[in-house]
C-alpha cells in the first residue's frame, strides 16, 4: 500500500513543454525548475519537502546521506512526462540514490540532457489535492482553482466532471479575500483539523503568484501525508518575461541549458527566433506575419526552418545578426525576407540587407519581398546590389519553395 | 463612415516628446489626423511637432479637449498613463506600448471598464479610418477609404491584409488592430459589435492568431449575433504547440486553441475562412 502510494508520486510530473525562448504567442514567459519554484513557495511559509539540487551522483548521495530517509531523485528541466521518461526514481539508500543519479543526469528528456537532479524527501501520500492560481484571460482576473482530485489526471478531470474543478476569482484591486480561501478549503473538502493550514497555503500560493508577477503557480500535488500534514511534492511557477526589470532575483532563474544555442543568441541579439525542422529559413518582420509566412510556405509544400521576427527596426546589425542565426541551421537551403514597412522604412532594410549579406558570406540563395514605406528607394538599393525584390507575399514564397527543393 | 474615430476625432498623444511619440504625431498629423495636444510630465507649457505640450492629462482635457487619446509611453509607466487618462474622463484610449507586465493590465483593465472608458489595446498598431483619421503606427497610404472593417491581434500581419483588399479595390471603414496580449481591453467581440451595428460598413475582416480562445467567443457571436459577411484568417497553422502552461491554462480555457481548431470555429459560424491574406478579398467578392 505504502510502495503504491510511492509508485504514484512518482508518476505525479506536470507534464511541462519545451521552453520556447520566445514565444508565437502572446505570452512572453519564462519557467524556471520545480526547486527553483519550491524554493520561491517556502518563502510564503508553504511546506515543502526537504531537498537539494545535486549536479552529479556523488552530490546525489551525500545530499541522500544527510536527509537519512528514503529519497526520490528527480531530473529538473523543462520537459513534460519526468516519469515516463525515467527521469523520476526512488531510492531506499544514499548509495542507491547515487546510481539512480548517475542514470539520470546526462539523460536525454524531449531533446534536453539533464544536468541537475533534486534530490528530495520521498512522502508517502493519504490524499493528493490541486491548487493553482492563474490568469485568466476571459474573466481578464487572476483565478484561484483547485480540485479534491489532484495528481497527472487533473486535465482529464477538468474534460470529463468540470464540476470537480473549483474556481474563484480574485478581486483585481483587493486581492483573495480570506473568505474565498475559505470557500476553497470547504468546496475541496479539506478535513476540518487541517483547514488552518489549507487556507495558510492558499494565501501563500497567491501571495507567491503575485509578488513574483508569475501568470501561474501551482502545486499538484499537494498531499496529506501519512502523519496527517500538508505538504507541496511537486510545484510549478512560470512567470511574466515582461515584469522581469522588476525581479531582477528571478532572471537568475533562467536555465540557458534548456534553450538552443541560436535561441539565446536570438534572445540576446533581442530577435524573436524558434528553431523548426524544415530547410527554408526565414526573417520576417512581425510576428503574426512571420507566422502567415510559415503557414504560406507550407501552403505550396515547402517547410520553413524557422520563425524569426526581426522586429520593428529591421537595421543593418539586427539583419546581420539574423542571417547569421538563420544561417547557424545546416539544413537551411534557401532564405526568405519577408519585410513589410511600416514603422521600419524599406530603404534601411535594404540597406542591412547589403550590408548583412558582406558581413556574412553566403552561399544559400535569397529570395527577398520589400514592400511598405519608402519601397521605391529600397528596392533601387538592393538593385544596384544585383538583387531582386519581389511584390507579392504569395510569388515570393512560391519562388522561395521552387529553390529550396532544387537544391 | 466608421467606427470609433474619425474627422471628429481630437487626438491627444501621451509621451509626444519621445522618439515613438515625435515620429508618429508627426505620421498622424501628416495623414490628417486632427492632434489637439500632448503630454509630456514636466514639458507642460512648451510647444513639440506644433502642438501645445500639457504637464498632466487632466490638464489638457481641460485645455485641448481630446476625446481620444493614444499612448507611447514606456512599458513600466504605461499602465499608469492609461489610468491617468481614464481617470481624467477620455472616453477612448489607444495603447501602443508593447511588454506591459500583465498583472499590472489586470487591475487596469477594471479600472478603465469602472470609468466608462474604452481601451484599444495594448500592444496594438492602434486604428485608422482612411480618410479620416490615423490613430497609430500604421503606414497610412496603404488604406483606402471603403466599407470592408478590418479586426486584427497582429501588426504587420494587418498591414498585409489591408494592401491585399485595397489593390483589389475594396476601401476600409476602419481597421482596428486590437493588440495580441493576453489581456486587452477591447477584443474581437466587442470590435465586431461596433461594425455590426456601422451603417458605413459592409463587411468585416477578421485576423486571428493561435493561443487563447477569443477567436472561439468571436464565432459565437458571429454565429447569434452577425448579419453582415466575415471573412477570417487565422495566423500559425505550422506553429509548433510548445506553449502550454501548465494544468491551469488548460483547465482554465477548457477549449482548443490551435489554429486548425480556430479555423473550423469559424467556418462552422458561418464565416469565411482564408488560407492566406491575399485569399481575403476574392473571400469578399
Amino acid at each position: 500500500m505504502w510502495l503504491g502510494a510511492i509508485d504514484r508520486a512518482i508518476m505525479l510530473n506536470i507534464p511541462m513543454r519545451r521552453v520556447v525562448s520566445v514565444s508565437f504567442i502572446e505570452e512572453d514567459t519564462l519557467k524556471i525548475h520545480e526547486y527553483q519554484a519550491k524554493e520561491v513557495l517556502a518563502r510564503y511559509h508553504i511546506p515543502v519537502q526537504e531537498g537539494h539540487v545535486a549536479t552529479s551522483p556523488e552530490e546525489a548521495e551525500a545530499i541522500a546521506q544527510r536527509i537519512g530517509k528514503m529519497v526520490v531523485v528527480k531530473a529538473q528541466v523543462h520537459a513534460g512526462g519526468r516519469g515516463k521518461a525515467g527521469g523520476v526514481k526512488l531510492a531506499q539508500t544514499a548509495q542507491e540514490a547515487r546510481g539512480k543519479a548517475a542514470a539520470i543526469l546526462g539523460m536525454q528528456i524531449k531533446g534536453i540532457t539533464v544536468k541537475k537532479v533534486l534530490v528530495t524527501v520521498a512522502a508517502d501520500i493519504a490524499h493528493e489535492y490541486y491548487i493553482g492560481v492563474v490568469l485568466d484571460r476571459a474573466s481578464k482576473r487572476v483565478m484561484l482553482i483547485g480540485s479534491a482530485e489532484g495528481g497527472v489526471e487533473i486535465e482529464e478531470t477538468a474534460k470529463t466532471n468540470p464540476e470537480k474543478i473549483i474556481r474563484i476569482a480574485a478581486d483585481p484591486a483587493l486581492g483573495l479575500g480570506d473568505y474565498q480561501a475559505r470557500d476553497l478549503a470547504f468546496a475541496m473538502q479539506i478535513p476540518a483539523p487541517l483547514q488552518r493550514d489549507f487556507i495558510k497555503i492558499v494565501h501563500g500560493l497567491y501571495n507567491a503568484f503575485i509578488a513574483t508577477d508569475a501568470s501561474l503557480a501551482e502545486i499538484n500535488p499537494l498531499v496529506i501525508t501519512n502523519d496527517n500534514k500538508l505538504e507541496a511534492l511537486d510545484a510549478k511557477i512560470v512567470l511574466d518575461d515582461n515584469a522581469l526589470y522588476r525581479h531582477p532575483d528571478l532572471e537568475a532563474y533562467r536555465d540557458l541549458n534548456e534553450e538552443e544555442a541560436a535561441e539565446i543568441t536570438a534572445r540576446e541579439a533581442n530577435l524573436s527566433y524558434v528553431k523548426l525542422d524544415g530547410n527554408i529559413g526565414c526573417m520576417v518582420n512581425g510576428a503574426g506575419l512571420a507566422m502567415s509566412t510559415m503557414d504560406t510556405i507550407k501552403l505550396y509544400g515547402g517547410e520553413p526552418a524557422n520563425f524569426l521576427d526581426v522586429g520593428g527596426s529591421a537595421d543593418a546589425e539586427r539583419v546581420t545578426n539574423a542571417l547569421r542565426i538563420i544561417l547557424s541551421d545546416p539544413h537551411v537551403k534557401a532564405i526568405l525576407f519577408n519585410i513589410f514597412g511600416g514603422i521600419v522604412r524599406c530603404d534601411e532594410v535594404a540597406k542591412g540587407i547589403i550590408i548583412g549579406l558582406k558581413e556574412v558570406q553566403t552561399e544559400v540563395p535569397l529570395v527577398i519581398r520589400l514592400v511598405g514605406t519608402n519601397q521605391a528607394e529600397g528596392r533601387r538599393i538592393l538593385s544596384e546590389a544585383n538583387l531582386i525584390a519581389l511584390d507579392n507575399m504569395d510569388d515570393a514564397v512560391k519562388k522561395v519553395v521552387e529553390v529550396a527543393n532544387s537544391r | 463612415m466608421s467606427i470609433l474615430v474619425d474627422k471628429n476625432t481630437r487626438l491627444l498623444i501621451q509621451g509626444i516628446t519621445g522618439r515613438n511619440g515625435t515620429f508618429h504625431g508627426q505620421q498622424m498629423i501628416e495623414y490628417g489626423t486632427n492632434v489637439v495636444g500632448g503630454v509630456t510630465p514636466g514639458k507642460g507649457g512648451t510647444t513639440h511637432i506644433g502642438v501645445p505640450v500639457y504637464n498632466t492629462v487632466r490638464e489638457a482635457m481641460a485645455e485641448a479637449i481630446p476625446n481620444t487619446t493614444i499612448i507611447y509611453v514606456p512599458a513600466p509607466f504605461a499602465a499608469d498613463s492609461i489610468m491617468e487618462a481614464a481617470d481624467a474622463g477620455i472616453p477612448l484610449i489607444v495603447c501602443i506600448t508593447e511588454g506591459i507586465p500583465v498583472l499590472d493590465m489586470v487591475k487596469v483593465y477594471e479600472f478603465v471598464k469602472d470609468h466608462g472608458a474604452r481601451l484599444i489595446g495594448p500592444n496594438c498598431p492602434g486604428l485608422i479610418t482612411p480618410g479620416q483619421a490615423k490613430v497609430g503606427i500604421m503606414p497610412g497610404y496603404i488604406h483606402a477609404p471603403g466599407r470592408v472593417g478590418l479586426v486584427s491581434k497582429s501588426g504587420t500581419l494587418t498591414y498585409e491584409a489591408v494592401n491585399a483588399l485595397t489593390q483589389a479595390g475594396m476601401g476600409q471603414s476602419t481597421a482596428v488592430g486590437i493588440g495580441g496580449d493576453p489581456i486587452i481591453g477591447s477584443s474581437f467581440v466587442d470590435i465586431l459589435e461596433l461594425f455590426e451595428q456601422d451603417p458605413d460598413t459592409d463587411s468585416v475582416v477578421m485576423i486571428g492568431e493561435i493561443g487563447g480562445d477569443a477567436e472561439l467567443r468571436a464565432a459565437d457571436y458571429i454565429k447569434s449575433s452577425m448579419t453582415k459577411p466575415v471573412v477570417a484568417y487565422i495566423a500559425g497553422r505550422t506553429a509548433p504547440a510548445d506553449r502550454r502552461m501548465g494544468h491551469a491554462g488548460a483547465i482554465i480555457s477548457g477549449g482548443d486553441d490551435t489554429a486548425a481548431a480556430k479555423m473550423a470555429a469559424l467556418s462552422k459560424a458561418g464565416a469565411k475562412v482564408a488560407e492566406s491574406p491575399t485569399q481575403i478579398p476574392s473571400l469578399l467578392g
